[in-house]
């Protein structure tokens, strides 16, 4: 090795205070000059803590304490305030929005800077290059909160190329975002890496999108030690691994395939021996369709959508959208941002906008007449059509757990303890005594979660669940899913993440500029979209297998 | 002989010169070169072409700030209606599509609603002096202690025109301040103040950013409320709407400050205690001078010491602390809006027209203010008319505005970066695509064919 490593953990500890015992500890790190370095490790296993260390925000700006020596580019962190380490650090966090400081997309690229005292002509070239490089010309004079996420999130990343930082860390920049930008904004990443050389230090929880890019994986193993290596050395082992990967652990494939072609490469034989197992039912999970011949499902639909449209003005979000949903079964509801999800689900519930069209639930009374989700008052809605929605922790606000759960009986006229067995259920253990901003992300989804399923609603309708979740945490969302399928309620969940779907969903719909252009078993749906399709099915394909579990249980059926 | 065929040539008439021989000669000639140039002249200045850019935000500042001090001066319905012409002519001719600028319509209600709180408090409080009665409202007898205020009585013409024209003053000032809003980005001004200012300034562009975020927070979690079936009860509001909005506001900025903090900012030379100390006392010193100062500009009442002296004594102790503090941050300006002589032009119109109003109002007030005892028609005396319209000057002095929206993307560079290797109209490429005649023209100049 001729350049030292620009990035140097020397047996790093962090404890914040008040916490009994350290977030990270003894980490040892060496991240060379030009690598994509991505961490992994479940929620709250350090993630952040690591990344902040390296510009020098922990334990600068968080608090803390801090052992060892974190060095980059040969500066200790523990003398340089992270805004003296501006221009060898560029740090961008998981929502773009509430780091900007100025308003347009070129005053922004600018910002940094200005406040490194860049020369002004340096300055204006360096724009019209990052402008460039970003692919984001065309939006230069464009409002900053106008943009799309993906736009937000390579508007950010240039933001801080402009200041020629060596290392950029990115805290998890394709979480809140459809695949398709997320592919813009890792494409734009990996640009950076291999045509520039810059260093990438980046958290990420879905890995399936980024591991073939790595040179280096950092696991966070959960006891504040990490474990570092090439991605194939370390995903072997690791607790967080995409789905090709753990494909190839459960087959036995070395070298362990990283990306769909390698794999593919891999597989001809699995293909083949899967070729003579029976195909997996899918549609056997579901209680009320017994078998996957059946074309009508027995009972009437828990929520009949005729003709749905929802206009904000003259933009039109949702398009006389038809749709049923039925007892017994998920249905994934996919599209790209924008394309009308959120407000989709808002106008089923009922107390969303909406322009034209009914939403029909099923009378209370049996032989009265359907009623619609809109005539309903809120209290009344909510005990038909619950939904959680995007931001979760908006229907919160309570000091406690406890309280929480005792204001959802009583909101609901239930029982006391019916939202806390309900929690138990969801999530076993949770201390309730916490405060709902100190639950993790999937925990505060939970207690949503119960919060709606006290006042017993018959459909439930998700918005980006998996946003943030990590991949036992979306393992246990799907699981509680099923769940709510299996005895009884129509479950209905937006979400941009194809694995969950190939894991949770019967049926997919997909929508479209309002419209929904898909609707079918998720098998086929799902299976047929080149941007939809689950690894597995993209390495099986033409197979129909759609996840690892199905892999495995057929696997165990009729071994090789 | 060269003359001759080069007059034969000139002569777009003549049928018996072939094209060819023409040329050559034409080409050999000065006086063919000549004819060339004056016949293409035309084509290539068709228009005159200045580059679209926005004027510095100050310039517009100070040209509405001395409309304003114009209006001050006077209740002149006919002057102060001159005005509020000429302001909206400026602001229509000369605002961009940006979403700040589409807000002076407001502020034209605005003033109506001035006014008309103003003509109806005067009626129903004191319907006033005169002795032409329109009506009489019934009174309300008041008890000894509120000796002096009468409600309902006879309401007067002088009464209701006086409180009109007072209205109509107050409304004039601030639909001017309005036009300075709304030709003016408010935050290229903030990002135009000097250094000393910096952190005032960042901590308002940042304050400007969070209260649309709150407004949309806000309704966010005011929507979900319904999903918890809770509308109807007003005793949970302030903890299930405040609470998340105002955690969530603290969550971002937290973040704001961690972007801020790795980005750069704050990265300030140290200086000594007693030296900020003095540069603190200058800068305040300094802006309390100021403040009097305009308000003894604007108030014809007070003693005239009050006016121009302490104002320009607070601007020099303003500029000094300004200037002493500036030292210390270390940062530069990225395209910072330059000061060039439409600036000059639009300020010093400004400045005129106060000045010459304030000059009207001190050697004849009684054209500007008409008596309304005994009751006359206003009149526009000459001199304040012509210096009200000299006001409408940044209609043509100024460029034209940068438009955003409409700007095609396909251009590489946008309106708002021309050089001055750009200036010249650039046909859009579809436009080219299409058979753009000018561009034909264009394309036998260069192969030096003469336009026929």
């Amino acid at each position: 090795m001729t350049t030292p490593p620009i990035v140097v953990f020397d047996r790093v500890g962090v404890t914040y205070p008040g916490a009994d015992r350290p977030t990270i500890a003894g980490v040892d790190l060496h991240v060379d000059e030009g690598e994509l370095c991505v961490v992994v490790g479940r929620t709250g296993t350090g993630k952040s803590t690591l990344l902040g260390a390296i510009n020098g925000l922990v334990p600068h700006f968080t608090g803390g304490t801090l052992h060892g020596r974190v060095t980059v580019a040969g500066r200790d962190t523990a003398t340089s305030p992270p805004r003296e380490l501006a221009e060898v650090v560029g740090v961008v966090g998981q929502d773009p929005l509430a780091g900007f400081v100025t308003d347009t997309v070129e005053e922004e690229l600018a910002y940094g800077m200005e406040q490194l005292g860049v020369a002004p002509d340096v300055m204006r070239k360096r724009v019209e290059e990052t402008l460039d490089l970003m692919s984001i010309a065309e939006l230069r004079h464009r409002a900053l909160r106008t943009l799309s996420g993906g736009q937000q999130q390579r508007v950010a990343i240039g933001s801080v190329l402009t200041a020629h930082p060596r290392v950029l860390v990115l805290d998890e920049p394709t979480s809140a975002l459809d695949p398709t930008a997320a592919e813009d904004v890792l494409a734009a990443v990996t640009r950076l890496v291999h045509d520039l050389g810059v260093t990438v230090v980046m958290a990420e929880h879905r890995l399936e999108r980024v591991v073939q890019h790595a040179d280096r994986v950092v696991e966070l193993r959960g006891d504040g030690t990490v474990l570092s290596g090439p991605p194939e050395q370390v995903l072997a082992t690791s607790t967080v691994a995409p789905p090709v990967v753990q494909l190839g652990r459960l087959a036995g494939w070395s070298p362990l395939p990283l990306s769909i072609r390698d794999a593919r490469r891999l597989a001809p034989a699995l293909r083949e021996h899967l070729g003579r197992v029976p195909p997996p039912f899918r549609t056997a999970v579901g209680p009320s369709t017994p078998t996957p011949s059946a074309p009508t499902p027995p009972t009437p639909a828990a929520l009949a959508a005729r003709a749905l449209s929802v206009a904000y003005g003259s933009t039109v979000a949702v398009r006389e959208v038809d749709l049923e949903l039925h007892h017994g079964a998920v249905v994934a509801l996919m599209g790209r941002n924008g394309s009308g999800k959120s407000t989709l689900l808002w106008a089923l519930q009922g107390s969303g906008l909406r322009s034209r069209g009914a939403v029909r639930v099923p009378a209370e009374r049996s032989g009265a007449a359907p009623v619609d989700t809109a005539d309903l008052a809120p209290a009344d809605a909510r005990r038909r059509v619950g939904l959680v929605p995007q931001t979760a922790g908006d229907l919160l606000y309570l000091a406690t757990v406890a309280e929480e759960c005792a204001q959802a009986d009583a909101d609901a006229g239930r029982p006391a303890g019916t939202c806390d067995a309900l929690l138990e259920q969801l999530v076993p253990g949770i201390d309730r005594r916490t405060h709902p901003r100190d639950l993790s992300e999937g925990q505060r989804l939970s207690l949503v979660l119960a919060i709606q399923l006290t006042a017993t609603p018959e459909v439930v309708l998700l918005d980006e669940p998996t946003r943030g979740l990590d991949y036992p945490a979306k393992a246990a969302l799907a699981a509680v899913l099923r769940h709510l399928a299996d005895t009884g309620h129509a479950v209905m969940v937006s979400t941009h993440d194809v694995e969950f779907v190939a894991t949770v969903a019967d049926r997919v719909v997909v929508m479209a500029q309002g419209e929904v252009v898909a609707d079918g078993p998720t098998a086929e749906v799902v299976v047929s979209s080149p941007a939809f399709a689950p690894q597995v099915a993209k390495v099986l394909a033409p197979r129909p297998w759609l996840t690892v579990d199905e892999v495995r249980r057929s696997l165990e059926l009729t071994p090789c | 002989m060269t003359t001759a065929v080069g007059a034969d040539a000139g002569t777009a008439a003549d049928p018996v010169a072939p094209t060819g021989t023409a040329g050559t000669t034409g080409w050999l000639s000065t006086e063919r070169v000549r004819d060339a140039r004056t016949a293409a002249a035309p084509a290539r200045r068709a228009r005159w072409y200045r580059p679209a850019r926005d004027l510095h935000p100050g310039a517009w500042w100070i040209w509405a700030l001395g409309l304003a001090t114009a209006a001050s001066r006077t209740t002149n319905p006919l002057v102060l209606g001159l005005l509020i012409a000429v302001v909206a002519l400026v602001v229509s001719a000369r605002r961009s599509d940006a979403p700040w600028a589409s807000g002076f319509s407001a502020y034209l209600v605005a003033g109506l609603v001035v006014i008309a709180i103003r003509v109806v408090f005067r009626i129903v409080l004191d319907g006033g002096s005169g002795g032409h009665v329109v009506f009489t409202l019934p009174e309300v007898p008041l008890p000894d202690a509120a000796a002096g205020i009468s409600i309902g009585g006879p309401v007067t013409v002088e009464g209701i025109l006086a409180a009109f024209y007072d209205g109509l003053r107050l409304a004039t000032m601030i639909i001017c301040l309005g036009a300075a809003n709304s030709l003016a980005n408010p935050k290229r001004l903030l990002a135009a103040t000097p250094n000393a200012l910096y952190e005032v300034g960042s901590a308002i562009t940042v304050a400007l950013s969070v209260a649309p975020q709150l407004v949309e927070s806000g309704r966010r979690v005011g929507r979900a409320r319904r999903l918890r079936g809770e509308v109807g009860r007003r005793t949970h509001w302030f903890r299930q709407v405040a609470v998340p909005v105002m955690t969530d506001a603290l969550d971002r900025s937290l973040m704001l400050a961690a972007a801020m903090d790795s980005r750069g900012y704050g990265r300030t030379a140290g200086d000594p205690p007693a030296r900020r100390r003095w540069t603190a006392v200058l800068v305040l010193g300094g802006l309390v001078g100021v403040a009097i100062g305009t308000y003894g500009l604007l108030d014809s009442t007070s003693p005239r010491a009050l006016g121009v002296p302490t104002l320009v004594v607070g601007l020099a102790l303003a500029t000094v602390g300004f200037t002493r503090s500036g030292r210390r941050v270390r940062r530069t300006r990225y395209r910072p809006d330059p000061w060039r002589s439409a600036e000059w032009g639009v300020t010093a119109v400004g400045v005129c027209v106060g000045a010459a109003l304030y000059a009207t109002s001190t050697v004849d007030p009684g054209s500007l203010n008409p008596s309304l005892q005994p009751l006359v028609w206003p009149t526009l005396p000459i001199g304040a008319t012509v210096a009200v319209l000299i006001g409408a000057l940044p209609s043509v002095i100024a460029p034209p505005p940068v438009r955003v929206t409409g700007a095609p993307a396909s251009v590489p560079l946008g309106p708002a970066t021309l050089e001055p290797s750009t200036l010249e109209p650039r046909a859009l490429p579809n436009q080219a695509a299409a058979g753009d005649p000018d561009d034909a023209t264009r394309i036998r100049r260069l192969r030096g064919e003469v336009p026929r």
